[in-house]
């Protein structure tokens, strides 16, 4: 007989405040480094003294230089880097090249839209995914399963740009298109999870013993499956934040991604590396967040 | 009880039928001119300033155009220059000063009185050397300072150091700036002012209260009460919008899309014909550049120049890429631009025989249907180009398959903005690039640094020291002879023979001359598209919405 | 094997048969130009159209098929592996590892890489053959395209790590990386193939945006990517559905693939 798994809860609060504080320090840590290399990679890419203006023939020689030195106290990309750290401690992020316009408020009035977008689109595509998944499971018919596969394979084929061209011509709302880009990932990896939950053999014993569905779902399936999903939510979210730039810019919406879209062009080394910070920190917090998650319910030895 | 209510109720009722018959009389189509509504149209990029005076990026240009009052305005119609603020103005004999008396009774959109001490503030930083702005470069003509003379508060003389070309015509592009006003930049004497910028997505201009200009019944300008520009980037979501009629016009739209909507909606395409714009290619001729020797001899053959020049057909690209809507560039000028156009020249015909026979005069032969240079080198290069420049990347994949039938194998290479500019204006390594140039003049005298060898536009070797050819020396002696003469028919002699110049030698492969393309909702009435920038809204003071169409949307 | 299986077979065969059959089916080739007919509708030369400079679309669909459909899930395989060496090794040998490779892994996934390309790209010279930078292209998306999947792995090798059989593996004195091999690998396979299935629309997609950069499958050669990148321009697929027959193909061959693997996926 299989013994069957209990799932308690682990660790009293003082050894959790240690782990916390210690994954809080990583991760700084690691952002502090992804702001640093994300500079390094901006400033060593060719083009970054480069001005669209320079072609302009009404300007004069010295006008032209002028333009190439506008860059110049960004070339040292340390000194740069330490001096924006020091000014993001007491609030000022810096002023970004494109836009004119200091990065903090920027940001703070564009992170709602982003996340609104981000969000509903991303709790929309895992509910799209896991219903088609789970059904697939249970159903075990072979035509629902080309069904799912051509469905999602049918949205991964697809453009992004061209999905949110479609739901500016269709007046859908951004998330919908950001739900249709991310739902086929989900679905295929969790399908594929579950699948191979279900192909175990206990399964097929607790089914012998006449336990329900949803039982199986919840006592045998999950907890195999179940870390492995929360692993592929973490991920998820990074890979939304990256599907709001298409969407954002096509669709209009005046959101993060829309602005990394314009920092990228014109090569805005503050804003670049504004959002690579901000892009680094939700990606670790939304993995760590998984891992602290998965910890937590992992069951104990019997 | 009853009658008082019976009167209150006919009162009540004729005034609401009052109020009925003046909503119905102002809706109704035929009325008196409509006034008010809001136009809406798309910027394709971020404005980089409101700064008037450092404005060079095409967003930027159209916020000035709107919100900007100039003393002298080049209609975009005529092409002839009109008083704006200023009344008259007079140009003195050696070219060096002008005198303007100004308009009395203006006041800025803040309230302020407008005299000719905002003129002189506004040149003065116009022409502070530490601006570096094109408006301001452009009156660079020599060394020395600019003085401005203040004869009354409506009279100003502006002195120059030496004599500038075409001095009243660049007036059109300063818009004059308050003096004293403490809102600054956001004080304007245009048709508009800004009113909300939202940095990424749209910007709100509304109609200027204090706008001095009264149309021939003493109404006051502009018609309009506001203009929204959303900012998009995207044609395709452009288009969408405007044939949703969430947009009002378009200012440059592209020929795939002309077509289409010519085809629904014939009304709202409008074809101006050719433009001033040209796209054209040329070859690495810098004497350091990091190319190899051979290709650079190549290069810097004018048989070998000439010669792809016969090899590409023009008569195709207009055909193919613009879908008709374009002519065969024959120079630096557009057939479009009358005055300045060298008449006697033509565009270089497609004639691929007499292509292969100028190489092999240089000393290439053909073998097994490949090109090879008198050294035995296969004759391969590579032409770069913006990415994201539909009608671009495709003359670079035409022309690919144009000399691949002389045997050149030509390697397309699409990169991003900044990369590109790196490669051919400070790193050299490039081989050959396809640009497009953006006329917003019609004075050649815009574009003396292109063809000044000591300058830094003068595309395939800029920045020479010396002249290195003779005919580079020859066009500097001629560029130089047409800006200091005041004499326009003297000017149009000097630049023909650039332009004969330039048709021999072939530095500029030229292509084509796009048409100026634009779409306008039947929405908008007293729209007259022209080929000058901003083709479709130079008259945006006296644009109107018409009413009904708008109501039913 | 049933139907939907025979058939998922006998789709791909086709399309391969197609494909390698190019020279003859459509013999005006992928880069002739007929200027006269820019953009035109399917006729009896012309099966799909042309594309905006009178390039025959179907023989651009053969010819691409070639290209992508070798070199795509080349370039999937690539980073399925990357992404099992760092992810599945560094879950199954656990503490320090762990940590470092979820690090890197988050890092990765934030850095921005479109910088990274743009410095490739000047590095290239530019007078590369359009072989070579296919072959540049597709290597370069698998050496990036395996952050994500990485993550998920660490975990799941993690949870393996402790797992009974694995237990029992090692004490009957299999060791390290052929415990790793042999048992370890196997229970990934999931994941793995998840990776694998969804890698290679995603990088033929991606090829076509590296073209922005001047990376991607050079001019004239066609692939799926510029080609997919078309509908982009379109409006109404109610005035030219033939465009939609690129995406169709790619969808269908994608499914039939799938089909014919998909019991590899769950089993052990």
């Amino acid at each position: 007989m299989l013994p069957s798994k209990a799932i308690v809860w682990q660790s009293p609060l003082a050894r959790v405040a240690g782990k916390v504080a210690r994954r809080l320090a990583t991760i700084a840590a690691l952002v502090l480094l992804g702001g640093l290399l994300s500079a390094t990679m901006v400033r060593l890419a060719p083009g970054f003294d480069a001005d669209e203006r320079e072609l302009d023939p009404s300007l004069s020689a010295e006008s032209v230089q002028a333009l190439r030195q506008a860059r110049a106290g960004e070339h040292n990309i340390v000194g740069f880097y330490v001096a924006y750290l020091r000014g993001a401690m007491r609030g000022d992020l810096g002023i970004s090249h494109a836009l004119g316009q200091p990065v903090q408020s920027l940001l703070r009035e564009r992170w709602p839209v982003t996340l609104r977008v981000a969000g509903i689109g991303l709790l929309l595509a895992w509910l799209m995914a896991s219903t088609l998944a789970l059904t697939a499971c249970l159903w075990q018919r072979q035509a629902y399963e080309i069904f799912g596969i051509t469905v999602s394979g049918a949205f991964l084929c697809i453009p992004a740009a061209v999905l949110a061209l479609l739901s500016v011509i269709l007046e859908a709302p951004g998330y919908l298109a950001i739900a249709l880009i991310v739902f086929p990932k989900i679905y295929r990896y969790s399908r594929n999870l579950l699948a191979k939950a279900y192909s175990l053999p206990h399964i097929t014993a607790a089914r012998a013993r006449g336990l329900g569905e949803e039982r199986i779902l919840a006592w045998h399936v999950l907890p195999v499956a179940g870390p492995q999903m929360i692993a592929l939510a973490g991920i998820t979210v990074s890979i939304a934040l990256g599907a709001t730039i298409p969407v954002e810019a096509l669709c209009g919406l005046p959101g993060i991604g829309q602005l990394a879209w314009q920092a990228a062009l014109s090569r805005d080394l503050p804003l670049l590396v504004n959002l690579t910070v901000l892009v680094t920190l939700v990606t670790l917090l939304a993995n760590s967040g998984a891992d602290v998650m998965i910890h937590m319910l992992r069951p104990r030895e019997a | 009880m009853f009658s008082t209510d019976r009167r209150v109720f006919s009162r009540f009722l004729s005034c609401a039928t009052r109020c009925f018959a003046f909503f119905f009389l102002a809706l109704a189509p035929g009325s008196a001119l409509a006034q008010g509504g809001e136009l809406r149209f798309c910027l394709r990029s971020e404005p980089k300033t409101f700064d008037p005076l450092l404005v060079d990026d095409d967003a930027s240009l159209s916020v000035r155009y709107l919100t900007g009052g100039v003393l002298v305005r080049a209609n975009r119609k005529t092409q002839d220059l009109e008083p704006e603020l200023a009344e008259s103005w007079k140009l003195s004999k050696d070219g060096k000063q002008i005198t303007f008396k100004l308009r009395t009774g203006v006041t800025f959109s803040d309230g302020s009185r407008f005299s000719s001490e905002d003129v002189a503030f506004t040149m003065q930083r116009l022409m502070d050397p530490a601006l570096h702005s094109s408006t301001g470069d452009a009156f660079r003509s020599g060394s020395g300072t600019v003085s401005t003379k203040i004869l009354a508060p409506d009279q100003i003389a502006i002195i120059f150091p030496s004599p500038v070309a075409g001095l009243d015509r660049l007036f059109d592009q300063v818009a004059i700036m308050s003096a004293h006003s403490p809102k600054k930049e956001a004080a304007v004497l245009g048709p508009f002012m800004v009113a909300e910028y939202k940095a990424g997505s749209s910007l709100l201009l509304r109609r200027n209260p204090n706008y001095w200009k009264k149309d021939s019944q003493g109404r006051r300008l502009p018609y309009l009460d506001s203009i929204r520009l959303d900012i998009q980037s995207n044609r395709d979501v452009e288009m969408l919008r405007f044939k949703r009629g969430e947009l009002d016009l378009i200012n440059v739209i592209d020929s795939d899309y002309f077509d289409r909507l010519a085809s629904s909606s014939p009304g709202m395409a409008h074809d101006a014909g050719a433009s001033l714009d040209s796209d054209f290619m040329w070859f690495n001729q810098v004497a350091n550049a990091p190319i190899p020797e051979y290709k650079r001899a190549w290069f810097r053959s004018t048989n070998f120049r000439r010669a792809i020049s016969q090899a590409i057909n023009r008569d195709d690209l207009a055909r193919v890429v613009f879908n008709g809507h374009a002519q065969p560039a024959v120079g630096p000028v557009s057939s479009a631009n009358k005055f300045w156009f060298n008449s006697k020249l033509k565009a270089e015909p497609y004639r691929a025989d007499e292509a292969l026979k100028r190489l092999e005069a240089d000393g290439f032969h053909q073998q097994n249907g490949s090109l090879f240079d008198k050294s035995g080198n296969p004759v391969e290069f590579s032409i770069v180009t913006n990415a994201g420049g539909k009608p671009r990347e495709r003359m670079a994949v035409m022309i690919q398959e144009d000399l691949r039938k002389l045997g050149i194998r030509v390697n397309v290479v699409t990169l991003d903005f900044p990369s590109l500019i790196e490669r051919i204006s400070q790193k050299f390594n490039y081989e050959a690039a396809i640009l497009g140039f953006r006329n917003v003049d019609l004075d050649p005298n815009g574009q003396m640094n292109i063809w000044l060898s000591s300058a830094e536009d003068h595309a395939w070797n800029p920045k020479q020291k010396s002249p290195e050819t003779a005919w580079e020396a020859e066009i500097d002696r001629l560029m130089r002879a047409q800006a200091s003469s005041a004499d326009p028919k003297k000017r149009k002699e000097s630049f023909d023979r650039v332009q004969e110049i330039v048709a021999e030698q072939t530095p500029f492969i030229y292509l084509v001359n796009p048409n100026s393309l634009s779409a306008v909702s039947a929405a908008v009435a007293g729209a007259s598209p022209v080929i000058l920038s901003p083709q479709t809204f130079w008259n945006a003071e006296r644009l109107t919405l018409n009413a009904t169409t708008r109501a039913s949307r | 094997m049933n139907a939907a299986r025979k058939l998922a077979c006998l789709v791909v065969l086709s399309v391969c048969a197609l494909s390698l059959a190019a020279n003859w089916l459509a013999p005006s080739g992928y880069s002739k130009q007929f200027r006269d007919a820019p953009g035109a509708p399917p006729s009896r030369e012309h099966l799909l159209g042309t594309d905006e400079v009178g390039r025959d679309r179907f023989a651009r669909v053969l010819y691409g098929t070639r290209i992508s459909l070798l070199l795509a899930p080349a370039a999937a395989l690539i980073s399925t592996v990357l992404a099992a060496l760092v992810g599945g090794l560094a879950g199954y040998l656990g503490g320090v590892w762990l940590r470092l490779a979820r690090g890197f892994t988050d890092l990765f996934l934030s850095l921005p890489w479109l910088f990274l390309l743009i410095t490739v790209r000047a590095l290239m010279p530019l007078n590369v053959s359009p072989i070579v930078s296919v072959l540049i292209t597709f290597l370069i998306l698998g050496l990036l395209g395996w952050a994500a999947s990485a993550r998920v792995l660490s975990t799941s090798a993690d949870a393996l790590r402790n797992s009974d059989f694995v237990l029992q593996a090692r004490a009957s004195g299999l060791h390290g990386l052929r415990l790793f091999l042999i048992h370890v690998v196997p229970n990934l396979k999931p994941v793995l193939y998840a990776q694998f299935w969804i890698s290679i629309p995603v990088f033929i997609l991606a090829e076509a945006n590296l073209g922005i950069l001047g990376l991607g499958v050079a001019e004239p050669l066609p692939s799926w990517g510029s080609l997919l990148r078309e509908l982009e321009g379109l409006i109404s697929f109610r005035e030219e559905p033939w465009r939609l027959v690129p995406v169709l193909l790619l969808i269908v061959v994608m499914t039939s693939f799938q089909l014919l693997l998909s019991n590899e996926e769950v089993t052990a």
